[in-house]
């Protein structure tokens, strides 16, 4: 195939290297800045690893103990870096296990790049051994992808895979290496790629749609900000502060976008979706405005389509085209990058307050408070509650920690109830919602950002899902706290069998190891909580460790997260209890 | 989407030339169960360009998001839709017939004169007849010859041109700058 890139190799008057096709790919890994990568050896990437044993000490390759743990790991690691996240693993059941974190980072946008072995090019089509037709399992799951079968295609399809990867709406990318071309020597020569003819990854600010949508702001007399992953993405969270404190309007969150502004900010109403705020959502169906700030509208926040906000107009700024208009029709719709589109928004907007339309949140609030809020965080009931175990968090991390969650009813918990003051601190999968991805995002977490407090927090289903990845942490003695919260049930199932299939709990029940003994067999400093006056001192200790630390809280087994909008149902119709 | 909004639409998706591009393209009307009417490419007046036609029965606002989700391919450059008013298209039809019955049955011999079918090869056991034009006229042509018995029967890919200028030229152009 043709590569497009602006600058075509060969023709320039650069000094080339007689290097391996396995040595180029370590060498451009280098050259675009990745210095530490996640994976799993085998037959067809071999050669690959041969060279990361020479070059170590200039790249770090982290061992997890599952091709899906690596991906995940890399995830976190992008998530909290901004930077591409790097998964490696040999061809077959090594290259689809990488799948479902595949698949995860392209639903919610994640930069990484996966690299696989292939068997040889003359096996291809064979049913050879560990061959696997990855480029084609992987396409409807990849932002983009490739096969190489010589040397001297390496540099340019390392160097567009890395800009696809990473500009634009970010995505994974699959770049499969048969093992002949890691072999193969050739001139090597890398040159990073800065274009690709046929894509367009920023769309232009149109100043024209800018003004039209600052119109609508200043006229309406009930406007609502929904903001979404697009605004950390684009690194647009001051941007987007002064836009909601000049024109006064209350901001909510999807929970991909959660942390971009803190939790204690006065315009911060809190969480849109199925387990979101009673306010945002209620009044999503009440507001004449609805802002819309790179967030797709995915079902989860909007529940029907058919009722939502229709009252409203709505503004979509958005840096994928794709997405305006696919769910929720928008009034004026603004493409670009969300940190240039808020920055060129500012000087057209009126200073407003908005005083009895905040009124409305306050009032949601309280009723949110009473109902739900109250019981989950000061309950009366002896057994613990997810959400306590939050407010400990809370008070002894400052809001500081990020929090790394895995799928189901601790990670709506978690996104309520967590306190958010620095962006970037809300890791988990939202739009796959992958069970399993906590405990290894959190490594990858860890390893981008070594002083700040990690903290893993999972149900004890995800948990076991990816349970193996203690092994990486002990081997690479990643100080992750990892919290599990044990109700000894698939809860957020189990929730919904209760309310809307009779109580019929098929196949929910857990029962469980103990889980601070596989901790400990892991050499990992494990406790287990199963009463109040234990956890705060429980929490204290995890958070004073230095190393790895496993704390097992275990909480009430049959509570429910509540606000819900029931599936298909209005977000108006939210339902407290 | 109800069907009386649905109607044929071509899809032309201008693209670089690449080996996995039709399983991503393709994979983007599967997922949403969208049955390809047909499905044709070639090379485009661009040099390095290719083409792909692609003919569905949609209503046009899904097929705007379909152009979307295509356009967000890394290696398309550009797609557009058209109703089949917009566009001048042609199908082309093969026949395989035994070429007794040339001889047998006059009224064949009509039936080529009348529909401007055009015999391609002649030989002792059959002969092939070539027909271009719309699906109808094929399938039209169809009918009067399966009365006598057709050895073998295929009709291709829609494909067409634009009344419109379409401008992937200066397209790519400023692509490049």
């Amino acid at each position: 195939m043709e590569i497009q890139t602006i600058k075509s190799q060969g023709k320039t008057n650069k000094a080339t290297e007689r290097i391996s096709g396995s040595e180029a790919v370590v060498r451009c890994l280098i050259a675009e800045g990745v210095d530490i990568l996640y994976g799993y050896p085998g037959g067809a990437i071999m050669p690959v690893y041969d060279e990361l044993y020479k070059y170590h000490g200039k790249i770090h390759h982290v061992l997890t103990r599952h091709e899906q743990g690596a991906t995940h790991a890399a995830q976190g690691y992008a998530r909290i870096s901004g930077k591409v996240g790097v998964a490696i693993a040999t061809s077959g059941p090594g290259a689809t296990n990488l799948i479902t974190g595949i698949a995860d980072a392209q639903i919610d946008s994640t930069p990484m790049v996966c690299i696989t072995g292939q068997v040889a090019s003359h096996l291809l089509g064979s049913d050879a051994f560990q061959e696997t037709d990855i480029v084609g399992i992987s396409t409807p799951v990849t932002k983009w992808n490739c096969q190489i079968t010589k040397a001297a295609d390496i540099p340019k399809v390392m160097a567009k895979a890395f800009y696809i990867a990473r500009s634009g709406r970010p995505g994974p990318v699959l770049v499969d290496i048969t093992k002949d071309a890691q072999f193969e020597e050739f001139d090597f020569l890398y040159e990073k790629c800065t274009h690709v003819r046929s894509y367009n990854p920023l769309p232009t600010t149109d100043i024209i749609k800018v003004k039209e949508a600052a119109n609508l702001i200043n006229a309406a007399k009930k406007p609502l900000i929904v903001w979404g992953q697009g605004v950390i993405l684009g690194k647009a969270e001051e941007e987007l502060k002064a836009v909601l404190e000049k024109a006064g309007i209350p901001a909510a969150w999807t929970i991909l976008g959660a942390s971009a502004i803190p939790t204690s900010h006065p315009l911060n109403v809190g969480m849109v979706g199925m387990h979101g705020n009673y306010a945002p959502n209620v009044l999503t169906n009440e507001c004449d405005l609805l802002i819309a700030i790179g967030m797709r509208f995915d079902d989860r926040v909007t529940g029907s389509l058919s009722t939502y906000a229709k009252q409203a107009k709505v503004i979509h700024f958005e840096i994928d085209p794709a997405e305006i208009d696919k769910n929720v029709k928008s009034d004026v719709a603004v493409l670009g990058d969300a940190k240039k589109s808020l920055e060129e928004l500012l000087p057209f907007l009126e200073e407003k307050s908005h005083t009895d339309w905040h009124q409305k949140f306050k009032d949601l609030y309280q009723i949110e408070y009473d109902k739900v809020i109250k019981n989950d965080l000061y309950p009366t009931k002896e057994g613990l509650t997810m959400a306590e175990v939050l407010k400990e968090i809370n008070s002894q991390s400052e809001g500081k920690a990020a929090i790394v969650t895995d799928v189901g009813q601790h990670q709506m918990v978690a996104c309520r109830y967590a306190d958010f003051n620095v962006s970037k601190s809300n890791i988990t999968s939202g739009g796959l919602g992958t069970m399993g991805f906590g405990l290894p995002a959190a490594i990858g977490a860890k390893m981008a950002a070594p002083d700040r407090e990690v903290i893993s927090i999972s149900g004890d289903g995800g948990y076991q899902m990816t349970i193996q990845e203690l092994g990486t942490i002990f081997q690479q003695k990643a100080a992750v706290k990892v919290v599990v919260l044990n109700n000894d049930f698939l809860g957020m199932v189990r929730q919904w069998q209760q309310l809307f299939f009779d109580k019929r709990y098929a196949s929910t029940e857990m029962v469980n190891p103990n889980f601070v003994a596989i901790a400990e067999g892991y050499y990992i400093k494990a406790r287990k909580v199963t009463k109040r006056e234990e956890l705060a001192e429980a929490v204290a200790e995890m958070m004073q460790s230095k190393e790895a630390y496993f704390l097992e809280v275990c909480v009430e087994k049959e509570d429910n997260v509540f606000p819900m909008i029931p599936t298909g149902a209005s977000v108006s119709d939210i339902r407290l209890e | 989407m109800s069907t009386e909004d649905k109607q044929l639409y071509t899809v032309s998706i201008y693209t670089e030339n690449n080996i996995g591009l039709l399983n991503r393209i393709s994979a983007i009307f599967q997922r949403r169960h969208i049955n390809i009417e047909s499905l044709n490419t070639s090379p485009s007046e661009i040099e390095g360009v290719s083409k792909f036609t692609i003919v569905v029965n949609m209503d046009e606002v899904n097929i705007k998001k379909i152009l979307g989700q295509i356009e967000k391919q890394v290696e398309v450059i550009k797609a557009y839709y058209h109703n089949l008013d917009q566009i001048i298209y042609q199908i082309s039809g093969l026949f395989k017939i035994k070429s007794e019955l040339l001889f047998e049955e006059p009224h064949i011999q009509n039936i080529i004169k009348e529909s401007n079918a055009r015999i391609v090869t002649v030989n002792k056991a059959f002969f092939i007849l070539e027909k271009s034009g719309k699906k109808e006229e094929i399938v039209e042509m169809y009918n009067q010859l399966s009365k006598f018995g057709i050895m073998q029967y295929t009709r291709s890919g829609l494909i067409a041109v634009t009344k419109e200028e379409m401008k992937i030229s200066s397209l790519l152009e400023s692509y490049n700058n």
